[in-house]
């Protein structure tokens, strides 16, 4: 048992949390409101190799372990920063895992910061099931021709190159017949809508209307990617969660200092016993968050059945504490929790968001019911 | 014991469900069912509409313009208009002054200022918190001297909801440092327009300017905007706070809120099954329901004793607390029900008419900014904690 970073992970940590205290600035998150990147910010995490953490040395980086996840997404939660990596996680991690020759490139300009990735997969239909896929690609001449829609696909107008899940064969909800595509950026038949999201970042939908593709636009074997994607979602709901984590250590924080400073009734409000509970409540909920993003980083790796019931115990657990860590941290602080131009307020958005991205608590906690039974 | 509504109680609801699906104008229960922002023309359009039957002050006695409605009237009134999606009604001037006006205010007062409520002549706003009066209201710092013929007030007032809409603000002011800071407060009504006034706007975590600062810098005040009696305001704030938590439980909004999460807990699909089929999300909006179905009745049974003439007393701290964490769990199960489409914030699609449509369903738009927003019940008229404070002292003596 050793719960400690090591060396180089330590010093990811520290580099990481000394720049992201600065760099988040009101200018950057101004940016991100407006167009869903900032500029500096990303340059700025692409000098320090933050993507090299998401791939391991084959695939270009130097980590991609479950802690190496833990470490960057952390801070970035911590900080509050608006930056697409759980995207390049994501799309890049489909590409290293199942990517030809050429595919692969793509991958290392990600990890150099020359080009922004996005996953287009979930569909107006399919809520959190991976395999209630409608999008179609038929094969046509010497390439494929895309129809459907995606719906809610982080950083997909500002993506370089988009991967796009679509049915070469079967139905919704069979696990088979799931293919993968790499597309660019100004791809002739593909309509997008760009719009802002509630935790920061941008978000489209995404229409493909007989978009045709290349051969060379597969990714992977053909109907067999609903393995890939269940293993890149696993390492994206441990990123989100380590983000959430961080998330609410920062709110923890500042409502920490709110109680030792904001002064009611005479006394500094951190004085009355039934907020001093509800703090140490946050506190060891935190700590169960914690663990459960350890538990889940540690098995990235094992078996699928093992891995998969972390995913959804963390993403239950995680997803339970960061509403009550949200809520609370607004509660405790009052009026003020609720402004716009109070830190907190960004804090609690981005936690509030969690539940909607790769399934919510209570979703996670069917799920597991059913892995458990299995 | 007995359940059921009176004859004459049925035959009221019938009489209101009626004139709704007459009067309401379907331009504005669309706005309130879709959660789009309303204006302040859509608020004093459906003010007009209730005044004109007599209607908009249910609480007011008939000598004064009111309806001269008892609590269970009243809550008959506010079910059937939450039920039929209508615009709330702007508390400041009906629900909070009103009462005060009629209770503390001179006759010249009562003359002047109760018709121009009725009328929309005035729209009042709140002074009460300040930056360092919070829960902690008889901490007000914001001060009134007395000039002449007038008071010269000094200060800042924050939370001010709707206050970029109003022309009047009711305020509690420091008048006298001696004794307990409860006895130095004085209640007076002052015109947003006067020298001096400075209203900023404060955005909140849903992205709405739905509250504001106000600062008063060398602002003269006639003295006769003085209500009552000087330093005699804390118990005319008292007053206005228990008027203020008649309705806190919120009976109505939550029913509506209620019956919107299980519409879309049946329009989302989940593992290829309406998402109200998920055994576990169906259990947490039953739980929620039998909480409700509970507090209802708890509602009731203070509502029938307001109407037998018994003052709300510690009862309405239990509904504010009880009422407000129901809504939230409410609104917090319909945004996670609407999935991934809770996440899309475009603010223009909350605009009826605008060119900017929502992104995913249309019900799915306001999840997460009510959500959000909603976070307020539990803090302000009273944050929740001191309403459990009010309970431990005054029900259990502790």
């Amino acid at each position: 048992m050793n719960f400690q970073l090591t060396e180089e992970r330590q010093m990811l940590q520290d580099g990481l949390r000394r720049y992201l205290a600065d760099a988040v600035t009101p200018e950057a998150l101004k940016a991100d409101e407006a167009e869903g990147v900032a500029p500096e910010l990303w340059s700025g995490l692409s000098e320090m190799g933050v993507a090299g953490a998401l791939f391991t040395e084959e695939q270009g980086g130097f980590g991609g372990h479950g802690f190496d996840l833990m470490t960057v997404f952390e801070e970035l939660g911590r900080a509050g920063a608006p930056a697409p990596l759980v995207e390049l996680l994501l799309a890049g991690g489909l590409i290293a895992e199942t990517g030809s020759e050429t595919q692969l490139a793509l991958v290392e300009q990600a990890v150099e910061g020359a080009v922004q990735l996005a996953f287009a997969h979930g569909e107006p239909a399919s809520r959190f099931d991976i395999d209630r896929i409608e999008t179609r690609a038929e094969r046509s001449g010497e390439g494929w021709t895309l129809s459907g829609r995606k719906s809610v696909v982080v950083n997909g107008a500002q993506a370089d190159h988009i991967v796009v899940s679509a049915r070469t064969s079967g139905a919704p909800g069979e696990r088979e017949g799931i293919s993968l595509f790499v597309l660019p950026k100004g791809t002739e038949g593909v309509e997008i809508r760009d719009y802002p999201l509630s935790q920061g970042g941008h978000a489209a939908e995404i229409v493909f209307d007989g978009a045709t593709l290349p051969e060379d636009a597969l990714l992977g074997a053909e109907g067999q990617a609903h393995e890939a994607i269940e293993t890149a979602q696993a390492r994206a709901t441990a990123a989100l969660c380590a983000d959430a984590l961080g998330a609410m250590e920062t709110a923890r924080a500042l409502t920490g200092d709110y109680l030792k400073t904001r002064k009611q009734f005479g006394q500094p409000i951190g004085k009355f016993q039934a907020l001093q509970h509800r703090a140490a409540d946050m506190l060891i909920e935190i700590e169960q968050a914690r663990s459960a993003v350890i538990n889940l980083c540690g098995h990235l790796e094992a078996d699928r059945d093992t891995r998969e019931i972390h995913v959804s115990a963390t993403k239950h657990l995680v997803g339970k504490v960061a509403r009550l860590v949200a809520e609370e941290a607004i509660q405790m602080h009052g009026g003020i929790g609720m402004t716009e131009e109070y830190d907190l307020g960004r804090f609690a958005r981005r936690l509030s968001m969690l539940d909607q991205r790769f399934g919510d608590a209570t979703y996670h906690l069917g799920r597991f019911v059913r892995l458990r039974a299995a | 014991m007995d359940l059921n509504f009176t004859e004459e109680q049925k035959a009221f609801r019938a009489e209101v469900r009626s004139f709704l699906d007459e009067k309401l104008p379907k331009r504005l229960s669309d706005k309130v069912r879709l959660g789009q922002r309303l204006t302040k023309q859509d608020y004093e359009e459906w003010h007009a509409i209730l005044n004109e039957k007599g209607w908009l002050a249910g609480n007011w006695a008939k000598e004064y313009g009111g309806a001269g409605w008892n609590a269970v009237e009243r809550h008959i009134f506010e079910e059937e208009t939450t039920a039929a999606s209508a615009p709330r009604i702007v508390p400041f001037g009906l629900a909070m002054l009103g009462p005060v006006l009629q209770k503390f205010g001179s006759e010249e007062q009562q003359q002047y200022w109760l018709p121009r409520i009725l009328n929309g002549d005035d729209w009042w706003c709140q002074g009460y918190s300040e930056p360092g009066a919070g829960s902690d209201l008889a901490s007000v710092k914001t001060t009134a001297e007395r000039d002449g013929d007038h008071y010269v007030v000094n200060g800042q007032k924050t939370w001010t909801t709707l206050g970029q809409h109003a022309n009047m603000i009711f305020c509690l002011v420091r008048t006298s440092k001696e004794g307990k800071p409860q006895e130095g407060i004085s209640f007076l009504l002052i015109d947003m327009d006067d020298p001096g006034i400075t209203v900023r706007p404060i955005v909140l975590i849903d992205g709405e300017p739905e509250v504001n600062e106000v600062f008063f810098d060398n602002v003269r005040v006639p003295a006769t905007n003085l209500v009552g009696e000087e330093n005699k305001g804390w118990t005319y704030a008292k007053y206005l706070l228990t008027h203020e938590r008649t309705n806190i439980a919120g009976v109505g909004f939550a029913n509506a809120g209620l019956s919107n999460l299980k519409r879309i807990a049946r329009l989302e699909q989940s593992g290829g099954r309406p998402l109200i089929e998920d055994p576990l999300f169906a259990a947490q909006i039953a739980e929620v329901e039998i909480a409700l179905m509970a507090m209802a009745t708890t509602n009731l049974r203070v509502v029938s004793a307001a109407a037998a003439g018994q003052a709300p007393g510690a009862e309405s701290s239990m509904l504010k607390v009880k009422g407000t964490v129901i809504r939230q769990e409410i609104n917090a199960l319909t945004k996670v029900a609407v999935g991934p489409y809770a996440m899309p914030f475009v603010s223009e699609a909350l605009e009826a008419g605008s060119n900017e449509g929502p992104v995913g369903p249309d019900y799915a738009m306001a999840a997460t900014p009510h959500y959000l927003n909603n976070r307020k019940l539990s803090i302000y008229g009273g944050s929740n904690e001191v309403q459990k404070t009010i309970i431990a002292k005054a029900i259990l003596e502790l």
